[in-house]
């Protein structure tokens, strides 16, 4: 990064641009959502996130001295990294299990594939999904904002997607456990340490949006697709939308891990069709799926396609002329 | 290559060099499906080991008598019965382990690595060689299998053999026991014996050529032998 003098292929275009810079960005966009998590969570939060964070930049130093590659532990992607996975985490999680994912994320999807720009999916999800399917009880410890996460009996909650989708099971109660929306917007319910304040998050992702780090393709692509998928699902029920989309961690994932460069498409088209893919699995898994939360799974499974999405989505150069019939005129030389 | 190596050679090539589950990538789905606890793997690399001991005797000591084209029928038809013999075995004197291992133990007549030892090497080779190469090819198969078995049992379920183990037994990492978890310590252990074996001076290529290739046989005499015939011809 601190090259002087790089010898490359035109075009010679410059930019300020830096790895560093955009990971410094994209942690001042992460600030308000781990605020809000210490205001509801306690000091808990912020215990969990260090620790992410340092097992994170520890796994990637650790794992670039072992394979005697070059440091990378400037470019701020790990601190990234460990930030995303603590805000998608259970706030009463055990520190170790929280460690755990940090070093999965870090060598096992992020290093072991060649390291930042190499990586198939993204790392923190990936961790995510892999503690999730580890350790179900511990994952799904939703405690209540304002109550002591330390102590083993603290206050738990279903999260709203949990409520939501006992509603649409016929249990007529659970709509007394749904908080108002209001209490949706800011965060006041059970759920993940960093998704639950969707204002912090909604201000973090205008923050990158104004800085041009994420184009809006991804995220509004995505937050539409579910939107209209729930409008039909919910029959015309506007309140119900506003549940599917205030709730579970469809702000933080469309706006901070969906975009992700590395597992995202290039183009435009090929970003629309990301997002609509992510709402479409996401509404799929929401609706139908024996999991009350999907967000995670899609942005995982439309990572996988997305080198297919690029091969289809391709800009030709201006002027090129698609060659027909290469195949039989070689065929008829050969003959 | 049988004739130039001495018995301990073609024993030991099975564990480490060709081991049959890491190495040539045989078997992959009972190795799969039955790692998930240390007793039910033993059980399958031992069943799997009596039936490839037996079936490559067998097949070796008819391998003048066996016609070339009806080879193939002629092998699971003897590997059939000695997995019907052992199945048999099984049920009656350790039936736990019958259910642990469920369809996995009759499916052991299309196992890949022991149709591949009938056709790659019993089936060219005398009685005794291929006994021992069935012997080695055995061993090899537990031995992954233990390996993967331990690996997934101590950290998915935190017990080794049944025993639990302490701290892990009330935090298991539940995906080592998941497809998931198994694909990837196959991957890692797969790895570490791949950097180990070509440490010891056998280098990748030499497993890639005919000789590793259970189709070697059909692939020369019906496809390879003709078009070099025909181009020779041409020429």
């Amino acid at each position: 990064m601190a090259k002087k003098l790089t010898v490359s292929a035109s075009p010679h275009a410059h930019s300020n641009v830096t790895t560093t810079g955009i990971m410094l960005d994209v942690i001042i966009a992460l600030a308000p959502a781990l605020v809000m998590s210490v205001v509801y969570f306690g000091a808990r939060a912020i215990v969990l996130a260090a620790v992410t964070v340092g097992t994170a930049v520890l796994a990637e130093y650790l794992s670039r001295k072992v394979m005697k590659r070059s440091n990378t532990i400037g470019d701020l992607s790990a601190i990234v990294t460990g930030l995303i996975l603590a805000l998608n985490l259970p706030a009463t999680l055990p520190l170790w299990m929280a460690a755990l994912g940090s070093v999965i994320a870090i060598v096992v999807v992020k290093q072991m594939f060649g390291g930042i720009g190499q990586n198939f999916v993204n790392p923190a999800m990936m961790a995510r999904i892999i503690l999730m399917v580890s350790f179900p009880t511990a994952m799904a410890k939703w405690v209540v904002p304002f109550s002591n996460c330390w102590s083993p009996d603290a206050v738990t909650a279903a999260t709203p997607m949990a409520s939501l989708a006992a509603v649409e099971g016929g249990n007529v109660a659970a709509v007394e456990a749904l908080p108002t929306l209001k209490e949706m917007f800011l965060g006041l319910h059970g759920g993940s340490m960093g998704e639950v304040c969707s204002l912090a998050l909604i201000a973090g992702g205008l923050y990158l949006l104004v800085r041009h780090v994420i184009s809006p393709a991804i995220p509004f692509s995505f937050i539409g697709t579910v939107a209209v998928v729930m409008l039909i699902a919910g029959k015309g029920n506007f309140e119900f939308v506003a549940y599917q989309l205030l709730g579970g961690g469809l702000m933080l994932g469309a706006f901070f891990m969906a975009t992700d460069y590395t597992t995202s498409p290039i183009n435009l088209k090929g970003r629309i069709i990301f997002g609509i893919g992510c709402g479409l699995i996401t509404s799929v898994i929401r609706l139908f799926g024996s999991l009350p939360e999907g967000v995670s799974f899609s942005i995982i499974l439309m990572n996988i396609l997305v080198p297919h999405i690029e091969h289809l989505t391709t800009s030709r150069p201006f002027g090129e002329v698609k060659e027909k019939k290469e195949k039989k005129s070689k065929k008829e030389a050969a003959v | 290559m049988a004739e130039k190596k001495s018995l301990g050679k073609e024993f030991s090539k099975g564990i480490l060099a060709e081991n049959p589950v890491l190495r040539l990538v045989l078997g992959t789905c009972p190795t799969l499906a039955t790692s998930t606890s240390v007793q039910s793997a033993l059980g399958m690399g031992l069943a799997a080991s009596i039936v490839l001991v037996c079936s490559n005797i067998a097949i070796s000591a008819l391998r003048k008598i066996i016609p070339e084209k009806v080879r193939i029928p002629a092998y699971i038809v003897i590997i059939a019965s000695f997995v019907t013999i052992v199945q048999m075995l099984v049920k009656a004197f350790a039936p736990e382990l019958d259910e642990q291992l469920g369809v996995y133990l009759p499916l052991i007549v299309v196992n890949c690595i022991i149709l591949g030892r009938a056709e790659a090497f019993a089936s060219k080779n005398p009685v005794l060689a291929s006994a021992v190469d069935g012997l080695g090819m055995g061993v090899g198969f537990t031995t992954a299998l233990f390996l993967m078995s331990s690996v997934r049992e101590i950290l998915g379920a935190g017990s080794f053999l049944g025993m639990s183990i302490p701290f892990l037994s009330q935090n298991p990492v539940l995906i080592f026991i998941l497809p998931p978890g198994g694909f990837f310590v196959f991957g890692i252990l797969m790895a570490v014996v791949n950097r180990f074996a070509e440490k010891k001076g056998k280098p990748r290529a030499e497993l890639r050529g005919c000789e590793a290739c259970p189709m070697a046989q059909t692939c020369k005499l019906n496809s390879c032998e003709k078009t070099e015939e025909k181009a020779e011809v041409s020429a």
